[in-house]
């Protein structure tokens, strides 16, 4: 057997569409909805709003007003998720910090992608390193997988849910997630609020296309599959530990 | 407990059977306490955790209005926001497959394992492909299948399908689950959850890195930028993304959102109402396959858009707002049904009482009109429902559908000997005191239907008189 011909691929995407503009000619009944919202809405029920993101953001739970308040509301979220968050007053302290962790964890390899700041951090480690995004190569992922700890660095940070946002350029999609720790390293001022300024990050940094990956870490992987009783490291990293620089 | 049958002659029994068999299990399950009191006791940790999420929100009701609203107007956009979503996709590289049905979707994947010349099939938890029975099809096909979350994994070694959408084994015990892995890892007994966790993690790892293929579900797909976004909290489904060389996404058309930043409202919503966390642990948007200067990720990535009896619920204006669920599980968790009968009793790929509106209009209203009467109308569900779904008047939308186009002839028939009696008071009087005296008889006789009714409950005592004359008698 082989994959379906294009044109029997088509024929069966009019014919799904052909059924969903037969259904919609019936207008559906208004949304059950309890807030008054009287701005444009669509044109079968106009005076119904579709309420853009900057609407619900006073509802929604709160990422703080001030980089201050929002840098609070981070770290109180990580310690929640029971990651570990650590900040240091510059890049020396933060590779003299992940250098102790290498020691006393014993970590054999760690695994970095290429920036410049992330190579002047892993330079100074007691350890072997692997760079999973060498130029004109794959990145190896039995080499990725046999590494103690991943270390990349991230697109932004959000208060408001505790998450770091990741992207395939910051070492691809195996990084993050492969080895048994992920560590973040992340400057102070990539702290936003809320999960739509997360969004209007990354779209203004890559303006026009995305990377083929984005991803919001919320903690350590974890399961409550048995008995619902939580459990950290279900497949992806035991451990994340965040670096604050700044 | 008897499981139901995951072939596809399950979906479409005779009329008749689904009923049986639920009222079967439904009967069978009530009487099983210690089971009811372990899955009472598993929830009761859900309750306080999205307890204290929702009040992080500063107002869970306006966020449930946006929410609501998101869905509400991208279902009713589907026929816009579908082209605008497959072009968008298809420009990041990926491609779309449609599938009418069922059979359709699974000759699909069927046909991108041959094309791709693969050996074995990694799967992150995905309900459309229990929906479609793909495992089945895959293993008779020849492959090797295996799921990768926990609970899937151990649903899959068990032989049976999931318990409850979102915490598929919540009904297993540890010790199970260690003789489980005991039997088929070759493990030793351990009564630790997360020693257990391990035993899968450290087996599964290997399996990751030597599949071909990796299959996922997608819990949005956003039309404006063409990504699908995934959510899990076990890292499984960002690695069966990341290092098999094929990657197959299945969805439902309902899933499409109009806008990226819908997800503002929407990820938040689902983690608060389905687990009680403040954002699931990897929400993870794909927007087509390893682009040009990426290290790694898959070289094709595939997305099967399935319609299989969705447009049907479509063209029901009344219940399409069926289609608004993002598969929280909220209402599940607070059913009292559900908590009663248990997940496999409903026999449906849905259970609970989102599974028992919209499996009717998936699969049939004929064989499957019974799931809408396994509802106490309470409105628990209405109310967890983060996209505020009128889901406990939908079941009495079922009921009333199912009245008109199929109406019972004994249904009917007692309702009019019922009214014949009731316009009559004299004869009303008379069937009182005929039911009075032959009450104690009914106690000793037990005829059916009141024998199942008294299987687990006492008959009171019949009262002396009749409530008209107890009413004389006070306001002389």
């Amino acid at each position: 057997m082989n994959s379906r011909p294009q044109e029997a691929n088509e024929a069966a995407g009019q014919a799904i569409l052909a059924r969903v503009r037969e259904a919609l000619r019936l207008p559906a009944p208004p949304p059950h909805i309890r807030s008054q919202t009287p701005t444009a809405g669509p044109a079968a029920h106009p005076g119904l709003a579709i309420l853009p993101a900057e609407a619900s953001r006073p509802w929604l739970p709160d990422g703080g007003d001030s980089p201050a308040e929002s840098l609070g509301i981070f770290t109180e979220n990580l310690a929640t998720l029971r990651a570990e968050c650590v900040r240091v007053a510059d890049m020396n302290a933060a590779a003299a910090w992940l250098a102790g962790q290498a020691r006393q964890r014993g970590w054999q390899r760690v695994a970095f992608h290429d920036d410049p700041l992330i190579a002047s951090v892993v330079e100074v480690l007691p350890c072997d390193r692997y760079r999973v995004d060498s130029p004109g190569e794959s990145c190896d992922k039995t080499m990725l997988e046999a590494c103690d700890a991943g270390v990349s660095g991230c697109e932004c940070l959000i208060a408001q849910t505790g998450s770091i946002l990741v992207s395939s350029n910051q070492g691809g999609r195996g990084l993050s997630i492969l080895p048994h720790v992920h560590v973040v390293l992340a400057r102070v001022d990539q702290i936003v609020p809320m999960l739509s300024d997360a969004l209007a990050v990354v779209r203004q940094q890559h303006q026009g296309r995305l990377p083929s990956m984005l991803s919001f870490i919320t903690g350590p992987s974890r399961t409550g599959d048995i008995e619902r009783i939580l459990v950290l490291g279900a497949h992806g990293p035991k451990e994340l530990l965040v670096i604050l620089v700044g | 407990m008897s499981s139901p049958a995951t072939t596809a002659a399950a979906e479409h029994p005779r009329p008749g059977v689904a009923k049986k068999q639920f009222l079967h299990d439904a009967a069978e399950h009530v009487r099983d306490t210690g089971h009811r009191d372990f899955v009472r006791r598993a929830l009761g940790g859900y309750y306080l955790s999205r307890d204290t999420q929702k009040a992080r929100f500063r107002d869970w009701e306006q966020a449930r209005d946006a929410a609501s609203l998101a869905k509400w107007s991208a279902v009713n956009r589907l026929d816009e926001l579908l082209p605008e979503f497959v072009a968008n996709f298809e420009s990041g590289g990926g491609r779309v497959h449609w599938a009418r049905d069922a059979a359709e979707a699974r000759a699909i994947i069927l046909g991108l394992l041959a094309e791709a010349d693969a050996k074995a099939v990694i799967k992150s938890k995905c309900m459309t492909s229990e929906e479609i029975h793909l495992n089945a099809a895959l293993e008779e096909a020849g492959y090797g299948v295996v799921e990768s979350d926990l609970g899937e994994f151990i649903q899959q070694l068990r032989g049976e399908p999931p318990y409850h959408f979102v915490f598929p084994c919540m009904h297993v015990r540890r010790d199970e689950i260690s003789d489980l892995f005991g039997k088929h890892l070759g493990t030793e007994p351990t009564d630790s959850p997360e020693e257990l966790t391990m035993i899968a993690r450290r087996h599964l790892r290997r399996l990751y890195v030597e599949a071909d293929v990796g299959i996922t579900g997608a819990n949005f797909l956003v039309a404006e930028t063409g990504q699908i976004s995934i959510t899990e909290n076990e890292g499984n489904a960002r690695l069966t993304v990341a290092l098999p060389r094929i990657h197959i996404a299945i969805a439902g058309i309902e899933k499409l959102v109009a806008r990226l930043d819908d997800l503002a409202v929407l990820l938040p919503m689902l983690a608060a109402a389905g687990s009680g966390q403040p954002m699931t642990c990897y929400n993870t948007l794909y927007g087509g396959p390893r682009q040009a200067g990426e290290c790694d990720g898959p070289e094709a990535m595939h997305l099967v858009l399935l319609d299989n009896g969705r447009t049907a619920l479509l063209a029901d204006a009344e219940q399409r707002d069926a289609l608004q669920c993002i598969r929280c599980g909220a209402c599940l968790n607070v059913c009292p049904i559900f908590k009663n009968v248990g997940g496999f009793t409903y026999g449906t790929t849905y259970q609970g009482p989102i599974g028992s509106v919209i499996t009717p209009h998936l699969r049939g209203l004929a064989e499957w009109n019974h799931l809408s009467g396994a509802s106490s109308l309470c409105g628990a569900c209405t109310d967890a429902c983060p996209v505020r779904i009128d889901i406990h008047h939908h079941l009495l939308h079922n009921r009333r559908n199912a009245a008109r186009t199929a109406p019972s002839r004994l249904e009917r028939l007692g309702q009019r000997a019922f009214a014949f009696v009731a316009r009559r008071p004299w004869l009303f009087a008379a069937g009182g005191w005929l039911f009075r005296k032959t009450l104690p008889l009914a106690k000793t006789l037990r005829p059916p239907p009141l024998s199942a009714w008294l299987a687990t409950r006492d008959l009171p005592a019949a009262p002396r008189q009749s409530f008209r004359s107890a009413w004389r008698r006070r306001s002389r």
